[in-house]
């Protein structure tokens, strides 16, 4: 029997592959723990199979992407506008994506992180990670402020934790500073193209958290509509 | 005349067969769309929503059926004009049932949702405007019938966009969603309860033949809605939550509160589709029977024969019974993303216009009223996503059954008067 019913009016909610898609993006940052311990143990062996999850679950990511934007045709009516939507998408991919090429471009060139940085780095690497983790938690209220009609308190919840995730952005700032200075006090003992990579490295970890302020950002922009 | 006195049995047989298959058509696929919106809110097993159906499209047709019957029955064409040939108007009627079921028919095998009330006063103008006269129709009433499918949509939204917002305010925008659900979703029962017993009371029960005074007729509905609140009250503290639910779990415990709501919308919902829906089925038989039953007059005061409204019951009861189970199945499926707090705002606001629609004798599309609810939700950013494309297809398919339903009926018409008088 064919469908002979209104209900087609109801399309597929994007808030549900918003938040899986973020749910992955996150993992995959993560993924970047372990990589760096191993290495920090210079077990390339080891590197290399966590540099192969990462690239795994920022392939996941991706398919997730592909299926929402082919998911949401322009006569589409949401509570939120499509295009945000679609920007916000493309940003939280940015995060996976960020993820990947760290790993990807240490891994290719056997980069070691000299001694003396090694536990400012980890400190730094773990709170640009807290900010994908907040960026996570505030995609994931999606739900809830479905439920409230994006407005009321609700919003203000999501509005204080978006503060937060800046908060966390301005502190892996100050860190990426120190970092770099203490760089620049080891660079005439380093390979200078390892240290020119290292620069590199440090900026694009940042990256991770300014991408992740930037999904705050986007989706503080998508609730002021 | 002779016609009449000779064939009058046969055609009332005739009649009666097309508008019991007629209403049996609206059982078996017109009322998945009033319960779809429950059971794809996971409100309502398939089963529950059978039943409820079962019993409140009967109600509804019963007792709440009568002012849209009389509307169809007589309320489109001026029977001045077939005061000479009665006839005419018994063959124009049966045409009508028989073009608007086949039509019904045609656009459920496509899949198109097109809607049982425009095909029948369509086909109704068509026979009368082309088989008779132009000025047979009663076109200032065929323009209100109209004008109200573009309005109640309108009227739908709007009631459909503040019980949403209103919901908002009194609890998911608070400290505690869930004791407040638990406060003010009874109120909302009996809203719903108390507009239902309303009409029923001051427009059905007059034509199933008691006459209740009318401010007795408000104490009732007022003592009705009051015990629906109770009711709902003592089942809704029978919700299990879990105590150690964390602030995150809350809105989904809110949720269960209005999914017992959504029962009293659902009866709501069908109890106003029966009392609408039933007269595109049986109101063409109705003007027949009492035609053939006066010998060919044509009387304005005739009542309603009393076997009428609980045949058009019994068919879409039939017809549900039959079908409704795969029917409804069929569109539960496909649905996400549709919580009951946003099924309850469109259900209650679909069913308070059709409902007050049939105690005004209107005839409205349940279907387009419920579109309308949605769409209004939507407006509150209550729904995630919503398919336009999809509702244009809708509005489309309205508009061709009217030219369908009258060319088909016109065929029929002269068809059946080639049969009877040559």
């Amino acid at each position: 029997m064919p469908m002979n019913s209104f209900l087609g009016v109801f399309a597929k909610s994007p808030l549900k592959p918003l938040e899986d898609h973020i749910n992955l993006v996150y993992k995959c940052g993560q993924g970047l723990l372990p990589f760096f311990e191993a290495v920090y143990a210079e077990d390339w062996k080891e590197a290399q199979d966590t540099q192969q999850i990462i690239s795994k679950l920022e392939k996941d990511a991706d398919v997730i992407k592909r299926e929402l934007r082919v998911s949401l045709p322009t006569g589409i009516f949401m509570p939120i506008q499509r295009q945000d939507v679609l920007d916000l998408l493309t940003q939280q991919d940015k995060i996976a994506n960020k993820a990947k090429d760290i790993s990807g471009r240490v891994l290719g060139r056997q980069l070691t992180i000299p001694q003396a940085l090694r536990s400012s780095f980890m400190d730094y690497l773990k709170r640009c990670l807290d900010a994908t983790d907040q960026a996570k938690k505030v995609i994931n209220e999606l739900d809830d402020l479905l439920e409230t009609g994006f407005k009321g308190r609700e919003l203000r919840l999501v509005e204080d934790m978006i503060e937060r995730l800046d908060a966390i952005e301005d502190d892996t700032d100050t860190l990426q500073v120190s970092l770099r200075r203490n760089l620049l006090a080891l660079e005439k003992d380093l390979n200078p193209v390892d240290v020119m990579f290292l620069y590199s490295i440090i900026e694009w970890v940042g990256e991770l958290a300014d991408i992740s302020e930037r999904v705050g950002s986007r989706l503080e922009l998508m609730l002021a509509n | 005349m002779d016609i009449i006195t000779s064939y009058g049995f046969i055609l009332i047989v005739v009649a009666a067969a097309v508008g019991f298959l007629m209403a049996w058509g609206i059982g078996a696929n017109d009322v998945a769309n009033a319960m779809g919106t429950s059971v794809g809110s996971k409100a309502l097993t398939i089963k529950q929503a059978i039943f409820i159906a079962m019993i409140f499209e009967f109600a509804g047709a019963y007792l709440a059926g009568g002012e849209v019957t009389s509307t169809i029955r007589k309320g489109i064409i001026d029977s001045a004009y077939f005061i000479d040939t009665p006839e005419l108007l018994v063959f124009g009627m049966i045409s009508a049932l028989l073009a608007a079921g086949i039509w019904l028919a045609f656009a459920s095998y496509l899949g198109w949702p097109v809607s049982t009330t425009h095909s029948i006063v369509g086909a109704i103008v068509g026979f009368a405007a082309v088989g008779v006269s132009a000025d047979a129709v009663e076109w200032g009433k065929v323009g209100g019938i109209v004008g109200s499918w573009i309005i109640t949509p309108a009227i739908s939204g709007f009631i459909a966009y503040l019980i949403f917002q209103s919901a908002q305010k009194l609890i998911f925008d608070t400290d505690n969603p869930f004791a407040n659900a638990k406060k003010y979703v009874p109120f909302y029962m009996a809203a719903a309860g108390f507009v239902m017993a309303l009409v029923t009371i001051k427009k059905g029960l007059k034509h199933v033949g008691l006459d209740i005074p009318a401010d007795q007729g408000y104490f009732m509905a007022l003592g009705l809605a009051v015990l629906v609140g109770i009711a709902g009250k003592l089942f809704i503290n029978r919700i299990k939550i879990d105590p150690k639910a964390q602030k995150e779990a809350q809105f989904a415990n809110v949720e269960k509160v209005f999914a017992v709501l959504m029962v009293v919308t659902a009866c709501c919902m069908a109890f106003a589709h029966g009392s609408n829906d039933v007269a595109n089925a049986i109101g063409p038989l109705a003007a027949v029977v009492s035609i053939v039953e006066s010998g060919g007059e044509i009387g304005k005061k005739a009542a309603l024969v009393w076997w009428i409204l609980p045949l058009g019951g019994i068919g879409i009861v039939a017809g549900l019974a039959l079908f409704g189970h795969r029917v409804i199945k069929t569109i539960g499926k496909g649905i996400t993303h549709l919580t009951p707090s946003r099924g309850f705002a469109a259900e209650l606001a679909a069913a308070t216009t059709v409902v007050i629609a049939s105690g005004t004798g209107l005839p409205i599309s349940t279907t387009q009223t419920l579109v309308g609810a949605v769409l209004g939700v939507g407006m509150a950013r209550g729904i995630a996503a919503l398919n336009l494309g999809v509702v244009r297809n809708i509005v489309v398919s309205w508009v061709i059954t009217l030219p369908a339903g009258a060319g088909l009926s016109i065929v029929f018409f002269f068809m059946i008067k080639g049969i009877f008088a040559p």
